[in-house]
């Protein structure tokens, strides 16, 4: 079924609750509108992707030492953050959109006011690479992983410039983190996630034997899923550590790509370097969908929070990807209600 | 108002008179009130009165405002200007009124308070004028009256306003007596003369008489200091030509008088004038002549008479012209000062009086006598590095810093230092007698102190406690024969050199002066850095084991010391030599590269005090995909309480000290560290301490090996069996090796069992299993285990040919794991108390949960504890996909229970089961109950056959397939 090109890609995702309905239209995802995403990171190609907290916005960061904001809807750049003095590793914005915070090669986390561009704080203290950064739900602490083996809590509250705590439990560099509601999770090449619990007050490290590349929690925040450079992905048991699924088939052998889970929790996605997006089912563990990004790796990918969508970064190029709709009708009614 | 214009000279008048009232005119509407204003002479209404004066009719309309309504004047908005601060005066507030002739602020001409005349201060003047007496023109101050204007000072005024009157002393009104003791002291105080003849006091007494006895006086004033400053340039006392006699001419005669005092003039100043005393106006003296005023006739032409002079050189009385008139007054005409002053030769100067206590002579202390040899030059000593120059050269530096180089180590303070150290320090002689309470003893008490001592006491005891590594290395070597030989060891406690030691000592003597040692030069290791005299003596024994010197340790060891002391490091010494012996790699292979350089001299790290389990079996356990326990590592981490606060949770720890995870200080080089060798013969291996991590590819190299060898084998074998030959293979691999080298010869640079060290450290960490009886005795024991047992069974067959070859391996270990444990750490031990339970058990303090790691190692090896957090946390736990995916997982999870049902029962199928998917929370909770209940009863029956003597293989055999039964669901 070939389609035309539309800026109104909305399609009705409720229909996504079974199961059955999202692969089939995962198999007929389709790039809709990259050309317009053909961004201003030309050549040095972006690193990072990450939708905001509500999926409206996408943030891209590249080398050329600047974070762009750009909204997911219309497709259109809305503002660039320079700053860094170094290529931007990572970013993500808080809960309300009012803030970022970056991270870079230049060993700094920056953290920005979104309306004015405005560099609110500068906070050093990594002593290499800062591979990733990330809010805490309320934003009130930036949590960054360095490839000096640390993840340091900065606060954006109080005016210290120090952390408030740095982790330094890994023995070799914090290639990923994530933070859920009382807990984070990093992931670090020594081949070990940690999970540290401040409610309980317990480090829970499981051992993957293979340099950790990206981690992730389900959305009910009972699994996480880390994928090494052993081309694997595995879903763990957060509670105890075991392994619930092992999905393979990708490539991922040297470089640090992102996997992630879809919205529902239906689906494991990972980068490959063979410019493939891997998508398998998360139960059965079978391959569900390759999907054809590039001939280049595929650097970066996130999941829309909500919706069926999906962001990948591939040579500078950043593409939404979302489902295409079973039927040209429902497309149609669609696009009257908006226009209504 | 209304005033007589007739009278008006008398009156005044205030204000404007009414109109004369004219009798034609019609009458006048009366004014309204409101209507009455008064008008300045601009016309401009006139208020009564100012703001400032009490009332509020100003402005508009008796407001403060105008018209627009109320603006100050001074508004300046600061968003947009940021107007610097204007400091509002007094004068902002005030208009014309204010500063007119009558207002609050006439801008006008006047004396200030300042020069407002007053009162006079008369008591400056008073002093002003004694001096003025001696000032060269003598009416100086009296200018200076006239120009200066006088204020009194507030406490002046104060004090007349409490009633003080001028020319009255302060102080509570006195009686006559007083009054007149205190006058005496005032004029003491003060230098001033008294009265030459005493008429005041003659004045006094007569007063006295006729005053009543109630009556009181205000004491008498005192005379003020004069502060004014010495201008002239004349020395002390000097007067010059006392321009009084000159002008007034002597008392007596015409002659000028350079002797007499002016102390009358004085006297009259204090109010006591002396009668009859005669005073002539105008000029007289010699130089003048008598003028047709004079009323006297006196001799004008005055004639010298001799008398006036000197004519005997000496024999006049002191005071009598000695000094020249500038002489001071004499005092000693009053008794009272007599005997004061007569010790005083010389002249008192006026305005001065002695002292009535001795001045205090300042005691000055000689410097103290330099040595002979002391050179004033600081210069630093070398700091060699012990490790690079030969022990001799060590020794003799050490030597030769002497004290210094005592005091440099002592970090600790002098608590570090021991007994012996101290009296060195001190320069004490060594105490007669018995050197120990421990020689004061019975040997049984002292048997029974020690075996009291042992289960806490720190790991220099080391040598006399049963750890784990000999009990192993025990096992493997000698089996059942090393228990024997270590109660034999026991008893022979209280003779601490038991033929054993003698054999290390040989060993070490041996191992030291062979050909490789020889050729080690430089000593890499030192184990008892901190202590730098232990460390030199420990150099010396070296060293003389080195030229194979057989009483090497008597010789160096340090005779000062008390008996017990040097028995003490006697054996670390042989056993530190015996682990650091040149060319062994076995210690190299035990460190893992710091994570951070400290500096040289930091000779402890902070280690974190639980440690990850062995990287190995988790390796072979990523390998064979079995996730889960063994891969994973639960540690107590303690997150910042402001952390805590910013993700909006309750401080897991509130109250701890520190933050993440805890630390543990451990010696950088301690040799407390690999102090576990047995006291036995069979001086096996000694199991890494836990501070180092064992180095990945020296061990790897073992499971290549293996791995390599079986690798076909074991693919088509389940895990767990696998995962059991490789453990029996290891055990194997060691007990021959350990068994053939036999006693004192064995090397000690054997590989320690992995495996068994796992077993081995966290039999030892768990407290006795009737202490977990006790706590959890409700939730055990319903058991049934028939699943495992079945499994077990089963493989226990296919295991039969490893076990034989293993030889008693297993069995032996478990045994010897119930000795190590008799001692069963209270669950309260907190780290400081016991380091050394510290040092090879992760556990926790008591309030904190146990580890997960231990939780997960009891699980496979042991009885099965109640897991208090992951059960917990398994029954909490909601589905994890909520409402749509409710009945697909429903599905699932029936599935699982049909696959375990499967699992029960067809035990054949077991190995294929191996790659179903292993998502089974639902189920998981159940098992795993059945597996604590399984395993703590097995444990209650372990626990018996513990006591009698042993664990069967099969039930070791048992528990591990329960966990492979439980890794394959």
């Amino acid at each position: 079924m070939v389609r035309t090109q539309t800026n109104t890609h909305t399609v009705r995702y409720d229909c996504c609750s079974t199961w059955s309905c999202l692969c089939i239209y995962i198999t007929r995802f389709r790039c809709f509108s990259s050309s317009h995403f053909l961004s201003t990171h030309l050549s040095p190609p972006p690193l990072s992707l990450s939708f905001s907290a509500d999926g409206n916005y996408l943030l891209s960061c590249g080398s050329d030492k600047s974070l762009k904001l750009w909204s997911v809807s219309r497709g259109t750049l809305l503002k660039t953050y320079s700053g860094h003095g170094y290529e931007v590793l990572d970013a993500d914005g808080s809960y309300d959109n009012s803030q970022l915070c970056s991270c870079s090669s230049d060993k700094t986390v920056i953290l920005w006011d979104v309306a004015t561009g405005q560099v609110t704080r500068k906070l050093r203290g990594h002593a290499g690479k800062v591979n990733c950064v990330q809010f805490n739900e309320e934003a009130t602490v930036i949590l960054s992983g360095s490839i000096d083996g640390t993840v340091r809590c900065w606060d954006t509250r109080s005016r210290k410039f120090d952390p408030i705590q740095i982790l330094d439990e890994a023995q070799d560099g914090v290639s990923s983190l994530k933070v859920s509601e009382h807990e984070l999770l990093t992931g670090s090449v020594d081949g070990r996630v940690r999970r540290y619990d401040l409610r309980m007050g317990q480090l829970h490290v499981d051992f993957i034997n293979s340099p950790i590349t990206c981690v992730c929690f389900s959305a009910d925040g009972q699994c996480t899923l880390t994928s090494s450079l052993d081309s694997t992905v595995r879903l763990l048991d957060k509670s105890t550590g075991e392994m619930l699924g092992e999905y393979t088939g990708h490539k991922m052998k040297g470089y640090k790509l992102d996997c992630c889970l879809s919205s529902k929790d239906t689906h494991v996605l990972s980068c490959s370097e063979d410019g493939h997006v891997y998508c398998w089912d998360l139960v059965e563990g079978s391959l569900m969908l390759k999907l054809p990004v590039g001939k280049a790796v595929v650097q970066s990918l996130s999941f829309h929070p909500s919706e069926t969508r999906l962001l990948t970064a591939m040579e500078g190029r950043v593409q939404v990807w979302g489902a295409e709709p079973e039927e040209t009708e429902e497309e149609v009614v669609v696009v009257q209600q908006e226009k209504a | 108002m209304a005033s007589d214009s007739d009278s008006d000279g008398d009156f005044v008048t205030f204000g404007t008179p009414l109109e004369p009232l004219e009798e034609d005119e019609p009458l006048r509407k009366p004014v309204p009130l409101y209507e009455q204003t008064v008008k300045d002479e601009k016309g401009r209404y006139q208020r009564f009165h100012g703001a400032f004066t009490g009332g509020f009719s100003a402005g508009y309309f008796n407001t403060v405002g105008t018209k627009e309504g109320w603006t100050p004047a001074t508004f300046v908005s600061s968003r947009q200007q940021k107007a610097g601060r204007q400091n509002a005066r007094p004068e902002d507030f005030m208009d014309e009124e204010d500063l007119g002739d009558h207002g609050i602020a006439p801008r006008q001409i006047t004396t200030t308070a300042d020069f407002a005349s007053g009162r006079k201060d008369v008591i400056r003047d008073k002093a002003r004028a004694i001096t003025s007496l001696s000032a060269p023109i003598p009416g100086d101050t009296v200018l200076e009256d006239l120009v200066a204007p006088a204020r009194s000072s507030m406490g002046v005024e104060l004090l007349r306003k409490m009633g003080w009157k001028d020319g009255q002393g302060v102080g509570p009104r006195v009686k006559r007596r007083l009054c007149k003791q205190r006058a005496d002291s005032a004029t003491r105080a003060f230098g001033s003369a008294s009265p030459p003849n005493g008429s005041s006091e003659s004045q006094d007494e007569e007063d006295g008489e006729f005053v009543p006895e109630n009556v009181t006086f205000a004491p008498k004033d005192v005379t003020p200091i004069d502060f004014t400053p010495k201008v002239d340039l004349h020395g002390l006392g000097y007067r010059g030509l006392n321009p009084l006699a000159a002008l007034r001419g002597g008392p007596g005669t015409g002659h000028i008088n350079l002797f007499t005092m002016d102390s009358d003039r004085t006297n009259s100043l204090f109010g006591e004038d002396r009668k009859g005393q005669r005073r002539r106006g105008g000029v007289a003296g010699q130089g003048f002549g008598v003028g047709a005023m004079e009323d006297d006739d006196e001799d004008i032409y005055h004639r010298d008479i001799m008398s006036n002079y000197d004519t005997v050189l000496g024999g006049e009385e002191p005071g009598n012209g000695l000094y020249g008139w500038t002489a001071p007054q004499q005092y000693n005409r009053k008794k009272k000062d007599h005997s004061k002053d007569a010790a005083y030769l010389g002249k008192i100067l006026e305005g001065f009086t002695l002292a009535s206590d001795k001045l205090e002579t300042k005691t000055i202390f000689p410097p103290p006598n330099l040595p002979r040899d002391f050179r004033p030059v600081h210069y630093f000593r070398p700091v060699v590095d012990l490790s690079s120059v030969s022990p001799m050269v060590a020794q003799a530096l050490q030597t030769s810093r002497g004290h210094m180089a005592q005091e440099e180590p002592s970090k600790g303070g002098r608590h570090q230092l021991d007994s012996a150290q101290r009296r060195e320090l001190l320069g004490e002689a060594t105490l007669q007698g018995p050197s120990s309470v421990f020689d004061l003893l019975k040997v049984e008490d002292r048997e029974r102190l020690s075996s009291l001592r042992r289960p806490s006491s720190d790991t220099s005891s080391g040598p006399r406690q049963p750890t784990p590594g000999e009990a192993r290395a025990a096992v493997v070597a000698a089996g059942v024969a090393a228990a024997a030989a270590r109660a034999s060891a026991q008893k022979a406690l209280s003779s601490r050199f038991a033929p054993h030691a003698e054999q290390q000592q040989q060993e070490a003597l041996s191992v030291w002066s062979g050909p490789t040692a020889q050729a080690q030069t430089g000593q890499t290791f030192k184990p008892f850095e901190r202590t730098p005299h232990k460390q030199a003596r420990y150099d010396l024994y070296i060293d003389q084991l080195k030229q194979g010197d057989r009483d090497a340790l008597e010789l160096s060891l340090d005779p000062t010391m008390t008996e017990w002391e040097r028995g003490r490091e006697r054996d670390e010494f042989v056993r530190a030599a015996l682990l650091y012996k040149p060319s062994s790699s076995s210690l190299s292979c035990r460190f893992t590269r710091g994570k951070q350089d400290d500096g040289v001299e930091a000779d402890t790290v902070e280690v974190t005090r639980d440690q990850e389990n062995d990287v190995d079996d988790k390796q072979a356990a990523v390998k064979m995909k079995m996730f889960g326990k063994l891969t994973r590592d639960t540690f107590e981490w303690h997150p910042d309480n402001l952390l805590c606060k910013r993700f909006n949770v309750p401080d897991p720890y509130p109250g701890s000290g520190f933050v993440g995870m805890p630390k543990v200080k451990r010696d950088k080089f301690s040799v407390f560290n690999f102090l576990t060798v047995s006291e036995s013969p069979t001086a096996s291996a000694s199991p890494a301490p836990q501070g180092v991590k064992p180095s990945e590819p020296g061990k790897r190299s073992r499971w290549d090996v293996s791995g390599q060898a079986g690798d076909k084998e074991r693919k088509e074998k389940d895990p767990v069996s696998e995962f059991l030959s490789v453990a029996r293979i290891e055990a194997s691999g060691s007990g021959p090796e350990a068994s053939t080298t036999d006693g004192p010869t064995t090397d000690p640079t054997v590989e320690p069992d992995t495996e068994q060290k796992e077993e081995e450290e966290e039999e030892e960490s768990r407290p006795s299993m009737d202490l977990f009886k006790a706590i959890f005795a409700s939730s055990s024991d319903e058991k049934s285990s028939s699943s495992s047992e079945g499994e077990s069974e089963e493989e226990e067959e296919k295991e039969e040919g490893v076990r034989s070859k293993a030889g008693t391996g297993p069995q032996i270990s478990n045994q010897l794991n119930v000795n190590t444990t008799q001692p069963a750490p209270p669950v309260s031990t907190t780290p400081s108390q016991h380091p050394d339970i510290l040092f090879k058990t992760p556990s926790g303090p008591a309030a904190a949960p146990p580890p997960r790691d231990q939780e997960m190692e009891e699980e496979e090896f042991g009885p099965r504890l109640p897991p208090p957090s992951s059960t917990l946390t398994a029954e909490r736990r909601p589905s994890p996909t909520p409402s749509a995916k409710d009945d697909k997982h429903k599905k699932k999870c029936k599935e699982k229970h049909k696959a375990k049902k499967h699992g029960k029962h067809k035990k054949d199928k077991k190995q294929k089961k191996k790659h179903k998917r292993h998502k089974h929370k639902g189920k998981q909770k159940k098992t795993k109950k059945e597996e604590s209940s399984d395993s703590s009863s097995e444990g209650s029956d372990g626990n018996g056959q513990e006591e009698g003597g042993g664990v069967s293989t099969e039930e070791l055999l048992r528990r591990l397939k329960s966990i492979r039964g439980k890794n394959l669901q």
